[in-house]
């Protein structure tokens, strides 16, 4: 296993309690992690969750409304966009699309198509393709660039699942090449490519992260997954100390209910530490009479600004 | 040099069509026709205020262009109308007040016809002069903007995440747009510019292999629509504007038949689907 880590390095790219708002509604808050050379750190929640907004917000698409993100000076970024409808009137070859963002060397385009395996279609027009090649023409399309920072949003949408599989290793493979780092928008909330060093459950905020589980060594899996792809794809077990309500609240472990969620707001998981019992004054949230904290009761709480919708 | 009244109308209009050529791309692949509309109808606000304040006619029309399209984006970001709701309420009051305006100066006879369908046959050698020069500066322009535009008409996002400048590039291209219908009014009028902006663009796309090719297409065809349009209206005794119209849209429905049609889709599926066998 190489280890393309290095401590002395900065990341690529850092978010810091990074929150983006539109319409008086925060799409997405307090999120916080970054990826460094040779990393893969993969988004995963459900829709409308804000995993393309953070991307878009790690890649400096859309401006933090609070908080921060750092990118590393001239960072080359290579993107592949969730959606991207080209128009009909537009004649674009796989070939002229390579070089849509910046000029690159024959041998540059040649070889990015190879390894997605569509070099076949090099000269195809891009509205011919099937979702799967197009797919596999932007992931060429932003590979060939050499960036320092690949970041993919959902790149497996209309590919079938063997499909999928080569391009997660092809994913892999990018990453052990060019020792860049990667960040991957999944649409799937529990299986996610093996090689992921961090998983970030996203829901309007960080529900969740940490490592995947390795499906390869547990046996029930691997004959769910098959062989091959028990190599390429791992399950991630959420560890989440709150359920979000269908009107939008945040039903918390300890039985209280918040409008919002904060990493910081005393509800979860390692921030008990720091929970301020006797900081009466700690109206991010409302508890149950039970709750034991001292706080207001949820009953009474339900009059609180904080409760209300706005 | 041009001693002939339709030998001048001749070059005039081939330097217009050249130039179009490109940006008509641009307004097709961005869907933009309507956009286009908007601000050559606003062109006749730009006359009236021209008379009004006694201001150059071309200025004055490129600077209510360009700030009908700026509004618009304003509109736009505040997002509560949809964009084809904001574009008509903006071509046509723009239109309107500018008849409007001229109607109320009693003391400036103005030929509004000339205005709107074009008086082509009567450029001037110093007409030539901006159309050639101005639509130089404009083919230049497209050329340097050429990538950031491009890149941005597929898809903005990407454009930016990669380091290009979309929003940049964007109001560059409202301006040349302006400076174009500026250019242009005198030409084929008001309400027939969009038509030598997008009839040649749209006959090209059946032609192209690539955006660079289309937009070179582009041009060729607006050439040859001008050419026959002015011939035709020669020989026909019918008004030159309109006449360039019908001979632009005459090749785009040639366009349209299925002459080598059937080889070319069976090129296309090989080359697409030829792998997989």
């Amino acid at each position: 296993m190489l280890n393309f880590r290095d401590p002395d390095q900065k990341p690529l790219v850092l978010l810091n309690n990074a929150g983006v708002r539109r319409g008086g509604r925060w799409l997405v808050r307090g999120v916080e992690f970054s990826i460094s050379r040779g990393e893969i750190v993969t988004l995963i929640g459900p829709n409308g969750s804000g995993k393309s907004t953070t991307a878009k917000a790690a890649i400096g698409v859309l401006k933090p409304d609070e908080g921060w993100v750092e990118r590393k000076p001239g960072l080359r970024v290579g993107y592949v966009p969730q959606k991207l409808a080209i128009d009909w009137t537009l004649p674009l070859t796989v070939e002229r699309l390579m070089t849509l963002t910046g000029p690159l060397k024959g041998r540059e385009i040649e070889e990015a198509l190879h390894s997605t395996g569509i070099a076949h279609l090099a000269r195809a027009e891009v509205q011919h393709l099937s979702g799967g090649e197009f797919q596999r023409a932007l992931l060429a399309r932003a590979i060939a660039r050499k960036p320092d920072l690949l970041v993919l949003d959902e790149p497996v949408q209309g590919v079938d699942f063997s499909g999928e599989i080569a391009l997660y290793d092809l994913i892999k493979s990018i990453r052990n090449q060019t020792g860049c780092g990667i960040l991957l928008i999944s649409h799937d909330l529990h299986v996610v490519m093996a090689e992921t060093d961090t998983v970030i459950c996203l829901n309007g905020h960080v529900c969740c992260r940490g490592t995947p589980q390795v499906v390869s060594q547990s046996p029930e899996y691997l004959k769910l997954f098959g062989s091959r792809a028990a190599k390429t794809l791992a399950v991630y077990s959420h560890d989440h100390d709150h359920t979000h309500l269908p009107d939008g609240r945040v039903l918390h472990a300890d039985g209280s209910i918040t409008e919002h969620c904060h990493p910081d707001d005393g509800h979860h998981h390692g921030a008990h530490a720091e929970h301020g019992h006797a900081d009466h004054d700690h109206a991010d949230h409302v508890h149950d009479p039970d709750c034991g904290c001292g706080h207001q009761s949820r009953l009474q709480g339900l009059g609180n600004k904080e409760t209300r919708r706005v | 040099m041009f001693d002939d009244f339709f030998t001048r109308a001749l070059v005039a209009g081939i330097g217009l069509a050249i130039t179009v050529g490109p940006l008509g791309c641009f307004v097709i692949w961005r869907r933009m026709a309507y956009f286009g509309d908007t601000m050559a109808h606003s062109a006749l606000l730009g006359v009236a205020l021209s008379l009004l304040f006694n201001l150059n006619l071309m200025l004055s029309v490129f600077i209510v262009a360009a700030v009908v399209s700026l509004l618009l984006l304003l509109l736009q970001k505040r997002g509560a109308l949809s964009t084809d709701a904001l574009l008509g309420i903006l071509s046509h009051s723009a239109l309107s007040i500018g008849l409007v305006m001229v109607a109320f100066m009693t003391w400036v006879r103005i030929d509004l016809v000339g205005f709107l369908f074009g008086d082509i046959l009567a450029v001037s050698e110093a007409d030539i002069d901006l159309v050639w020069g101005g639509g130089i500066l404009v083919l230049f322009a497209i050329v340097y903007l050429w990538r950031p535009l491009l890149a941005s008409t597929v898809n903005p996002e990407l454009a930016e995440a990669e380091g290009l400048q979309p929003e940049r590039a964007r109001l560059y291209f409202m301006l040349l747009m302006a400076l174009v219908i500026a250019i242009a009014m005198k030409i084929v009028g008001i309400l027939l510019i969009t038509s030598l902006l997008i009839i040649p663009a749209a006959t090209a796309r059946r032609f192209a292999t690539s955006p660079e090719i289309m937009a070179v297409l582009a041009s060729v065809i607006g050439a040859l629509a001008v050419t026959g349009g002015l011939f035709g209206s020669l020989h026909f005794d019918t008004p030159s504007g309109p006449s360039i119209v019908v001979a632009a849209m005459g090749l785009f429905v040639l366009s349209l038949l299925p002459f080598g049609r059937k080889g070319e889709i069976e090129t296309a599926i090989h080359s697409t689907h030829g792998g997989h066998h």
